[in-house]
């Protein structure tokens, strides 16, 4: 029987960012983003929680070794947004606004990448502790 | 005696960073903290004021002025901030938890009504790393 099994590595990256549209004003921008559109930034302590979903290996019984996930995780996620600035620092983000949406997606599409296309991936980012994304939807 | 905690919070930028220092010894110093456009954190304020209930009201202070004061005087200045750049109370200290939580303290305790005592402050800048304050 074919038991598939959600495993789940959770980490923790720090940021600054700020949201806006380059177009706007910073008045236009104020009155859609508020306070997270001041242009000196502000920041985070982003919880990051990623699930893979599969049948566990029937020799070793895993779905994924966690310790090769969180190598992933760390070298391919937090080594590129942990403490940097993601407007200024990531070429990610340069042109692309980091809402915790537009986060969410490009830390997806980056893992997606490196596992296993049998093994199902989904991921959680808590922006602060009452406010969260997660992909897919 | 009875201890009373208010919990608030606020998010902001900073950068641990000593002008009077070369880009490389801050950074051998402070490490990724010193990347110079500033990272940030969620932060978790916790004020303790302490004193004998009022005999009438029951209360030590009504928590919901308290939370106002806090909120004026503040969070107002450090809610979605740059504290290196923003924060006047900030101006020419390295932005250390160590350093914003006194500076919190120092804002806070003269707009109190007299009859309220601080206690304590305490400030989580992570879930793993936080500061106290006694004064």
């Amino acid at each position: 029987m074919n038991k598939k099994v959600a495993i789940f590595r959770k980490e923790h990256f720090n940021a600054a960012h700020r949201l806006s549209v380059p177009e706007w004003t910073d008045e236009q921008n104020f009155e859609v983003f508020g306070k997270c559109s001041n242009p000196h930034y502000h920041g985070h302590n982003y919880d990051l929680v990623v699930k893979v979903t599969g049948v566990p290996d029937p020799k070793t019984g895993y779905v994924v070794n966690l310790s090769v996930l969180s190598d992933l995780i760390q070298k391919h996620v937090l080594a590129k947004f942990d403490h940097k600035n993601l407007n200024l620092d990531t070429k990610e983000f340069a042109s692309l606004n980091p809402t915790a949406e537009n986060i969410v997606l490009v830390i997806y599409e980056i893992l997606r990448e490196k596992i296993d296309p049998k093994l199902d991936l989904s991921v959680r980012l808590y922006e602060t502790e009452r406010n969260f994304v997660e992909y897919p939807a | 005696m009875v201890f009373l905690t208010r919990i608030e919070h606020f998010n902001a930028a900073h950068k641990l960073y000593n002008p009077n220092w070369s880009r490389e010894k801050n950074e051998e110093v402070f490490g990724a903290c010193a990347n110079e456009n500033w990272h940030g954190h969620n932060y978790e304020l916790y004020i303790t004021i302490k004193g004998d209930p009022d005999p009438d009201t029951g209360f030590l202070f009504d928590v919901k002025k308290l939370s106002s004061i806090i909120k004026d005087q503040v969070l107002e200045k450090l809610d979605h901030k740059n504290l290196n750049v923003e924060v006047d109370f900030l101006k020419g200290k390295i932005c250390s938890t160590e350093n914003l939580i006194i500076g919190i303290w120092n804002e806070l305790l003269p707009q109190l009504p007299k009859q309220v005592k601080l206690h304590a402050i305490k400030l989580y800048e992570t879930p793993r790393i936080f500061v106290e304050y006694f004064g």
